[in-house]
């Protein structure tokens, strides 16, 4: 059932064969540093769109993402020095930077309403993906109650923000 | 005798409490964990509304009908006048899950 998740959230994202083969039950150290990685992607997601945009409505909706996630993101860091705990890098987050690279590049060669479009589709399909696997491997595989708690806070957040990704891909059609 | 006169008093001032006009109450309704808490059972016109926004995120609490829109930095609080009777849906404008109802008597 995990390995099943992980290899929807890689087909999702078109991750490398190569990183799901070493794709394991993560431990702890590993589920922050993925978490994190999500987090960080989405705010450099953010960052671009308010570089490029002149969407009222996407501007906003860059401007939560980069909030939201900044805070959420800060939460973990405190956690994981309270913890003392050193995220360590892996083949999903490592899969996940990859991705979100080329994705990155992809819509820097776009402008106007195409990236606004392409932004809004994307970030649908990221916080689905993350989503998916917070449910099935994250969540469930994370040991400690306290990491286990923020993963949980950070499923709502990425929820809503898909909610209202949704919301602002339909607006843009 | 000192119980009738409480008694008295008591019951007086329960009495005049009755006849007065309606005293405007603050009602406090908070936001955490990417949620709104329980909403007054009683609200009505003139009452306050203090949003506690106890969250790390920032939230709205935005009327659909428009009447009120509040924009809270995580750790922050603000205030709302019921200017109103009705129905009043709101929800967060960043978070449009979150949703609540406030019920305003006349």
């Amino acid at each position: 059932m995990i390995r099943m998740t992980i290899a929807a959230a890689a087909l999702a994202l078109a991750l490398p064969a190569a990183a799901l083969a070493q794709a394991a039950k993560p431990n702890d150290a590993q589920i922050a540093h993925i978490a994190y990685t999500a987090g960080q992607i989405d705010v450099a997601a953010g960052r671009q769109a308010l570089a490029k945009s002149h969407n009222k409505k996407v501007l906003d909706f860059a401007n939560e993402m980069v909030r939201d996630h900044t805070a959420v993101n800060n939460q973990a860091l405190a956690l994981v020095k309270k913890l003392g705990v050193t995220p360590q890098a892996n083949p999903t987050s490592a899969a996940l930077e990859k991705a979100a690279k080329a994705k990155q590049a992809e819509l820097a060669k776009l402008s106007g309403a195409a990236f606004d479009k392409a932004y809004a589709a994307n970030e649908v399909a990221f916080h689905k993906t993350v989503n998916g696997a917070l449910q099935s491997t994250l969540i469930p595989d994370a040991q400690n109650p306290e990491l286990k708690s923020l993963l949980q806070t950070g499923l709502k957040l990425f929820t809503e923000h898909q909610h209202h990704a949704e919301m602002l891909a339909a607006s843009l059609k | 005798m000192k119980l009738g006169l409480a008694a008295a008093v008591v019951l007086a001032l329960a009495v005049a409490g009755c006849a007065k006009p309606h005293q405007p109450q603050t009602y406090v309704v908070t936001m955490a964990d990417m949620g709104y808490g329980p909403t007054p059972a009683s609200v009505r016109v003139g009452d306050t509304i203090k949003w506690v926004n106890n969250d790390i995120f920032q939230h709205t609490a935005t009327a659909k009908d428009g009447s009120f829109d509040v924009d809270l930095a995580p750790k922050t609080s603000g205030t709302t006048v019921i200017d109103h009777a009705g129905t009043i849906d709101f929800y967060c404008r960043y978070h449009p899950g979150m949703t609540g109802r406030l019920s305003v008597a006349g």
